[in-house]
């Protein structure tokens, strides 16, 4: 028993009690420690962890847009989008992949390689994340996934919007989008800040150009996640917004009707208003299937094209480069007048060919054309005339022409694939050859042929600055460039053809000294298609309404040699390689032009047989839907008055 | 100075009964009862295996308590060594035949439960220095002779424990049990002596340390060291603390928990959980129950007129709310994670038969107040 009336017992509990009353101070001061950082955590700071809460659970996956459509002039849409069927597996969903696999492949009918490219695919990623098997399906192969989908755990048909071009008519100056790749990322700040996989980009042409504003703007769909990032339950969709739209100054019935008549040719057809500059066809053949990039091409589909003769993804309208030949006659003939070297009364006795320090010199007809004036040397195109005249121009002079007439520059800003060509001259000759000029050079200028390159878009807009009366026009495709959309033409033809002005009001800058230079070339050039003896007398209209003006071109691709010469070789009967390119440069109408045009025919032989042909059926046409597209114009309320 | 009750040697059942602490019964029953909805919620809304065993447990325990509460205390006292000699031996058994979890080595298999030893130590080393102050005079407290035993006493379990590793049991072991020296009276200049020894050594104890353990230390330090790795619970369990608010999201509605950025939310951050489902109000209310239990465990000490049940009621009071305050300073981010449950809530059947026994001593403690213990 304890002594409970022990001193010790009472000093015993009263030391337990007044350490306990200690001890019971200090978890009081805890206890309201505890209370004190819960209302900070849960009072003070509360939306802070809200914010971080909110962070943890929500995330977003972006979403493609749609990009804008693109019409034609009369709103024909050329670049659409369609709803595309993909087929989507989520691994984590399935009991087994594997089996899944199979069973798709049975009803897809895929290749062992592309299921062992899958399994690859999804060792390599999270069981979550899904992966798309296919991302174009057929109806039928779609609906077939359809009926089998009760089978199918873990896969899931989506419905998507991918690019789709309805014609292929226009594929090189529309272009194609494709896949990203690490040269758009490195070379497109704005894709970059998109971040969305599976995203096409323009690769060529329009879809190129306007890509940024044709892409659209990226939508995203919010989903809670949780800690492992595996999506819980879809919050909210926003789809984004879809590209800008674009009204291009294509009439997509003269562009198809002039690309079935470049059908079985390797060539290009370009067309443009000489007043304002649009672009009404532009046409590069053989073309191909643009809708073979959307979904990624296929390495065999890839090699054909790009190792096939007549190289169908080239844009040879503006990236193919060829002599000018007998075309660049216009503007050699035109230097010479504003030079003052030449009157257009000057002759030249044409005996088929000339000599100049031991090397000949041919003209093309081999029996000359005797006595020639300016008038009959365009007309007839003698080559002996504009060797006289190219001699006494030197070629710096032509060179100075030919740039300010628009060879030898781009004219399609922003189209990446558009080439430049060269206007040779002494210090450029000097520069990239790195030899001194020789006097035989200039007189192979004075024909077209030697160092020129120019593409049919810049013999196009040579035409056009010609036929416009010598004033400088910027080719446009679509209404929303600021490029002389003020044509708010009030005045007459008279005030037009007013040589007062250095820069005309009402189109771009004068190219000429004294625009009589410029009548009477053209004028030349109506006498070549419609007076007999005339190189295109053969492709000319009888109708006044139809009436063009044009001038041939053959560009050599290979010197003639005397042997040839004398053989009086057929160009059909060279190897197809081996003949010249045929060209072909006209405005129409003569009266009251409108429209310039350049037609290239790759190894067509002469520029009279295989290109005016061409220029002529299409002048028809342009000319048949003139009223249309002035109605149009009008009711977009821009001036036609001209 | 004596209490107007007369000393009883023999209780009636009724008697018994009747001088149940009422209070303290249904406190610990209504923390039961959230710690069910808390442990649904921890399983997202499914009677799954933690939800059903986490129940039965209570239930089993709880009765065990009750029927604890009516054992004399004079049969605690008795048995009070023996108590705690076979759990320091169920300690060693876990050395050589512990189950391995997780890199430690806390569990013995017992065929029908696995019993996590250093749980029940918890309570074995109250109970032991109990009885151990209990008989020693207070002049004699501070003497070589009788400080000897509890520092041995002490170390035993607290080494053991530790390098299970177990820090944090380990940990409250050894606070509880120094608590409970200093109750008896040992002198405060002892425990500066041992602060001060603690300090010269913890450079050489550090390097004893597991590196995740270090890792921890230096993670509770500066939670935004490595927000992924170590600093992840803490940071973690705050935003879903302070995201819930006043009112909390609901119950069944912490995101927290529910899309896994919560760690170990049925354990040692079922508090966390719960605060985020029921804010702020929710919080207050499983605190003042905490702190309601532990007042009257200390009502019941300075009720009951042995040492050794004063000197039991006040050490568990003590080591209970150390328990408590360990674990929330945990999961608000005071503290750093050295895993220590939260009492009743927590899942864990160890844990919870260590304080449903501790509780059933206490609550014998209230029975026989009265009876004198030799």
């Amino acid at each position: 028993m304890i002594s409970f009336n022990s001193n010790e017992s009472f000093n015993k509990t009263r030391m337990i009690s007044r350490r306990m009353f200690v001890l019971g101070i200090g978890k009081a001061i805890v206890f309201f420690g505890i209370i004190g950082r819960l209302a900070s955590l849960q009072i003070t700071e509360s939306t802070k962890y809200k914010t971080l809460s909110d962070k943890n659970r929500f995330r977003e996956w972006k979403v493609a847009p749609e990009r804008g459509l693109i019409r034609d002039f009369f709103d024909n849409i050329i670049a659409s989008n369609e709803k595309v069927y993909q087929l989507h597996i989520t691994p984590e969903n399935s009991k087994d992949v594997d089996i899944l696999l199979n069973r798709i492949k049975n009803i897809l009918y895929l290749t062992d390689s592309r299921i062992n490219f899958l399994k690859r695919r999804i060792a390599k990623q999270k069981p979550w994340e899904p992966l798309i098997v296919s991302d174009n399906l057929s109806w039928t192969e779609f609906a077939r996934i359809n009926l089998f989908l009760h089978e199918l755990e873990g896969a899931e048909p989506i419905v998507s919007v991918a690019r789709v071009y309805p014609h292929q008519s226009v594929a090189h100056v529309v272009g194609y989008v494709s896949e990203v790749g690490p040269k758009d990322l490195a070379a497109k700040e704005y894709l970059r800040d998109m971040a969305v996989t599976g995203i096409a980009v323009g690769k060529t042409g329009m879809e190129q150009k306007f890509d940024q504003q044709i892409i659209g703007q990226v939508g995203y769909q919010r989903y809670e996640v949780n800690a492992f990032g595996k999506r819980i339950k879809q919050i909210a969709v926003n789809k984004g917004i879809q590209g800008q739209n674009y009204l291009t100054t294509l009439d997509f019935e003269v562009q198809k009707y002039a690309a079935e008549l470049m059908q079985d040719k390797s060539g290009a057809v370009c067309v443009m208003d000489i007043f304002d500059g649009d672009i009404i066809a532009l046409v590069s053949a053989p073309t191909f299937d643009p809708n073979k990039f959307v979904h990624g091409i296929d390495n065999k589909t890839w090699k054909e094209l790009t190792s096939h003769r007549d190289k169908p993804l080239i844009n040879k309208a503006i990236s193919g480069l060829y002599p000018p030949g007998s075309t660049i006659k216009t503007i050699v003939a035109l230097c010479a007048l504003e030079n003052d070297i030449a009157s257009t009364k000057m002759s030249v006795d044409c005996q088929t060919s000339i000599e100049l320090y031991g090397e000949k010199f041919h003209c093309w007809k081999k029996e000359g054309h005797r006595f020639t004036n300016m008038r009959k040397a365009i007309k007839e195109s003698c080559d002996i005339y504009f060797y006289e005249i190219a001699r006494k121009l030197g070629v710096d002079r032509i060179a100075a022409t030919a740039k300010s007439f628009g060879l030898g520059a781009y004219h399609l800003e922003g189209f990446k694939e558009e080439k430049k060509g060269v206007v040779p001259n002494t210090t450029w000759k000097k520069r990239f050859i790195g030899k001194n000029w020789y006097l035989g050079e200039t007189l192979h200028s004075g024909i077209g042929q030697g160092y020129f390159q120019t593409s049919p878009m810049q013999l196009c807009v040579m035409t056009a600055q010609l036929a416009n009366g010598g004033y400088e026009v910027k080719p446009r495709l679509t209404l929303d460039e600021n490029v002389n959309t003020g044509i708010k033409l009030t005045t007459d033809f008279e005030t037009f053809y007013d040589p007062i002005y250095e820069e005309h009001p009402l189109l771009g800058k004068r190219l000429f000294r004294n625009q009589e230079n410029i009548k009477f070339v053209k004028e030349a050039m109506f006498a070549s298609t419609n007076e007999p003896g005339g190189t295109s007398y053969s492709s000319r209209f009888n109708e006044k309404d139809y009436q063009y003006a044009g001038k041939t071109g053959t560009s050599q691709t290979k010197r003639i040699t005397q042997a040839q010469r004398e053989a009086d070789l057929e160009q059909t009967s060279l190897p197809y390689l081996d003949r010249d390119h045929a060209l072909f440069v006209a405005f129409a109408p003569y009266e009251n032009p409108r429209y310039a045009i350049s037609v290239l025919v790759e190894h067509g032989g002469s520029g009279s047989s295989a290109a005016a042909p061409v220029a002529k059926k299409v002048i028809g046409k342009l000319i048949e839907r003139h009223n249309l597209r002035m109605a149009k114009k009008n009711s977009l309320g821009l001036n036609t008055n001209v | 100075m004596f209490s107007p009750r007369s000393i009883q040697s023999n209780i009636t059942f009724a008697q018994k009964i009747f001088s149940l602490d009422y209070i303290l019964i249904f406190s610990i029953l209504f923390l039961g009862i959230i710690s069910m909805f808390a442990m649904y919620s921890s399983s997202t809304g499914q009677f799954d295996y933690y939800t059903k065993s986490h129940i039965s447990r209570f239930s089993v325990f709880f009765v065990l308590f009750l029927v604890l509460s009516l054992v004399d205390l004079r049969l605690w006292y008795q048995s009070s060594y023996i108590f705690y000699l076979l759990i320091l031996i169920l300690l060693v058994m876990v050395k050589y035949f512990g189950l391995s979890a997780s890199g430690s080595k806390r569990w013995l298999d017992l065929y029908f439960i696995n019993l996590q030893p250093s749980e029940l130590m918890k309570i074995g080393i109250i109970i032991f220095l109990a009885r151990y102050y209990h008989r020693i005079p207070a002049h004699e407290v501070n003497t070589f002779k009788y400080l000897l035993l509890p520092i041995f006493v002490l170390l035993g379990p607290v080494v053991l424990v530790m390098t299970q590793p177990d820090l944090g049991t380990a940990l409250l072991i050894g606070v509880s049990g120094v608590l409970i020296v200093w109750l008896g009276g040992v002198r405060l200049k002892f425990f500066t002596y041992l602060t001060l020894l603690f300090i010269a050594t913890a450079p050489i104890a550090i390097s004893f340390l597991k590196p995740y353990q270090k890792a921890r230390i230096l993670t509770f330090l500066n939670p935004d060291r490595d927000p992924l790795g170590a600093g992840y619970q803490i940071i973690q369990s705050k935003i879903a603390i302070g995201s819930g608010g006043i009112f909390g999201k609901g119950f069944l509605q912490g995101s927290q928990s529910y899309l896994d950025y919560l760690p170990e939310k049925h354990t040692d951050f079922i508090f966390t959980l719960f605060s985020e489902e029921f804010g702020f109000f929710g919080s207050m209310v499983v605190l003042l129950l905490y702190a309601l239990i532990t007042w009257r465990v200390i009502k019941i000490g300075e009720e009951t007129r042995s040492f050794f049940g004063k000197f039991y009621c006040y050490g568990f009071a003590s080591a209970f709310f150390i328990y408590v305050v360990v674990n929330m300073g945990m999961v608000l981010g005071l503290l750093p994670i050295v895993g220590a449950p939260l009492p009743i809530l927590s899942y864990g059947g160890s844990s919870m038969l260590a304080i449903m026994i501790g509780l059933g001593v206490v609550m014998s403690c209230k029975v026989y107040r009265d009876v004198p213990i030799n």
